[in-house]
């Protein structure tokens, strides 16, 4: 029964999750604790805003005349309760604030995770196909280009040339506020709004998947199936696209798992650039306005949905790869 | 050491890089010379396009762009370096004890690093610095907190490989203790990893570097090259120069210190075989 064997496996690993996801808590209560002022100066977001009463209910929750193991199970109860508390700013409580922003953080992720490894493992095949040709050559100097390339600058640079000189897409947000779109109309409003973010996001990632599948394929090569593929008398395009590439692309969505991370950060600078309406824009708006509170809440959920994605991936693979020992 | 110094040559992708960041290092050295005084005293009407009064243009408040830029090549280098080396050493100590002890200390120290791992280290990084302040101080120890595990992970597997080779073995038999071996036997056959790792890390230091700056989580009494971008961001509609400059110094010095890292890998690994 491979599927109940998985689900078991997925549960184990859920509960390996719920540890890491309490120490993240916990980290989260510690820089509470860092901050200049109390806890309830930075619950409160921005100073001088909270009524002196609303202060004091905040004490009182958060038992700041407890002691600190106290104050951190009171902490860990809130969060675990869902409970992020209030951001003034904004005058809604954090936690629906984040879910109304989640949906904007998703749609770029998927696009950009999809075209990166796509577009990626297809350059990185082809690049290793023509092996220090200049398809090779130039691939590959691409990519370290846009290794070396800063997000935020790529973002501008596009916005300069894209936006301002051309004028073919649009420099800031989502959608058109004022077009009030609906249907298909609304889909390719926010396709077009898309494509400047996702291809700023996806240029490093793209090299990244380009360089490991590139690498992968070459190490697949040298195994010895495909030599016994060669002397069954398959041509070089067969053993890549029955043998090599299913085996060399496996490596590729490990990374792209573990990549989830480092994807979310990006995205606060990218949503920065583009003003896309997503959390990355709604903790640049936090640091900007000192809602210390508000952005431990939108680290916690990032790194809430790292480890979701990381065991969905886990699970995903195997059940894919059967030869992944479930331990 | 004379074949890897060849093996380094031949790879010409290196050598240009190598070439790069030797004219970076100049600048930054000789930028109170070229430009002595503070980069960030006006010395001019603001928005002055390239190659007009001055070689660069000025910005936003008429700051000497190409001043700036040499100034802040200094600050962005060596919080590279420094975040890389307090980052290296903290990966060496957690994944040379892991490596060397085993058992549940490295099951202990490897969770902790998997944990870190999780973490989105950009979101991380923004975090810190918020908390303790934009001091370069707090810049620099937030790159470092969230780029170590890497180098902890590298450095358990090197320590794993030699724990058990016969050379350590035979310090064992020699009763030396545990600190000798490591410091003196496992440690130095272990350094050129270390080398090639740390190479690339400061590459990406500077890449967090820049993108905190640009978030306006800089040091405001450093200049920088993320602090250009960071001033001039505001302004790209109508000068666009003021973060085009500054942007490609940060790509070309990040794509020096990486292909020096590659060139690097290949002369003192060359049997290990890198992405």
């Amino acid at each position: 029964m491979p599927w109940r064997r998985s689900l078991a496996y997925a549960l184990r690993r859920l509960a390996q999750a719920v540890p890491t996801v309490l120490v993240i808590v916990a980290l989260n209560f510690l820089l509470l604790q860092l901050a200049p002022g109390d806890a309830a100066d930075v619950l409160a977001g921005e100073a001088g805003s909270a009524t002196p009463e609303f202060m004091a209910q905040l004490r009182k929750t958060f038992g700041l005349d407890q002691p600190l193991g106290v104050q951190l199970l009171l902490y860990i109860k809130n969060i675990v309760t869902l409970d992020l508390g209030y951001s003034f700013r904004h005058g809604m409580p954090v936690a629906q604030l984040i879910g109304s922003r989640l949906g904007p953080t998703l749609l770029l992720m998927v696009t950009v995770l999809l075209v990166a490894v796509g577009v990626g493992t297809l350059l990185g095949a082809y690049a290793a196909r023509n092996l220090n040709r200049w398809q090779d050559n130039l691939i590959s100097m691409l990519a370290v280009l846009a290794y070396a390339t800063p997000v935020f600058w790529a973002g501008l640079m596009l916005i300069v040339v894209f936006s301002i000189k051309l004028g073919w897409f649009p420099t800031s947000g989502m959608q058109q506020v004022a077009a009030f779109h609906e249907g298909a109309a609304k889909v390719r409003d926010i396709a077009h709004h898309l494509v400047l973010p996702a291809v700023t996001l996806t240029m490093f990632y793209l090299a990244l998947y380009m360089r490991l599948m590139r690498a992968s394929v070459l190490e697949q090569f040298s195994m010895d199936y495909v030599v016994t593929a060669r002397a069954k008398g398959l041509t070089e395009s067969q053993i890549a696209r029955r043998h090599v590439l299913r085996n060399a692309v496996l490596p590729v969505l490990t990374m792209a798992g573990v990549q989830v991370g480092g994807l979310l950060g990006g995205a606060v600078v990218v949503e920065t650039v583009f003003a896309w309406p997503g959390l990355g824009l709604l903790a640049y708006e936090s640091l900007f306005a000192r809602d210390l509170n508000l952005l431990l809440g939108i680290f916690f959920v990032c790194t809430c949905l790292v480890v979701v994605v990381n065991l969905v991936v886990d699970v995903a693979y195997s059940l894919l790869d059967p030869r992944i020992e479930l331990r | 050491m004379k074949d890897g110094f060849l093996r380094f040559r031949r790879h010409r992708p290196a050598v240009g890089g190598l070439a790069l960041l030797l004219v970076v290092l100049l600048a930054a050295g000789l930028a109170g010379l070229i430009y002595p005084g503070d980069p960030f005293s006006i010395v001019g009407k603001p928005f002055q396009p390239p190659f007009g009064d001055h070689l660069l243009g000025t910005d936003t408040l008429g700051r000497d762009l190409a001043a700036g830029l040499l100034h802040g090549a200094r600050t962005t280098l060596l919080v590279g370096v420094v975040a890389t080396v307090i980052a290296s050493v903290v990966g060496v100590t957690v994944g040379g004890l892991a490596g060397y002890f085993g058992g549940w200390l490295d099951s202990l120290l490897m969770r902790f690093t998997e944990l870190f791992q999780t973490i989105p280290f950009f979101l991380f990084a923004i975090l810190l610095v918020a908390v303790l302040g934009s001091s370069i101080g707090s810049v620099v120890f937030a790159i470092a907190v969230v780029s170590w595990p890497p180098m902890a992970r590298l450095v358990r597997g090197e320590f794993m490989a030699m724990r058990n080779r016969e050379f350590v073995q035979a310090c064992v038999s020699l009763g030396m203790g545990h600190t000798r071996i490591i410091l003196l036997h496992i440690l130095p056959n272990t350094l050129s990893s270390i080398i090639v790792t740390g190479s690339l890390m400061v590459a990406t230091a500077i890449l967090i570097e820049s993108g905190l700056s640009f978030l306006g989580l800089s040091d405001a009494n450093t200049m920088s090259w993320g602090f250009i971008i960071g001033s001039g961001r505001t302004v790209l509609r109508t000068a666009w120069w003021i973060c085009a400059v500054p942007g490609l110094a940060i790509l070309l010095t990040v794509m020096a210190i990486n292909l020096v890292g590659d060139g690097l890998n290949d002369a003192l690994n060359p049997r290990l075989r890198s992405l």
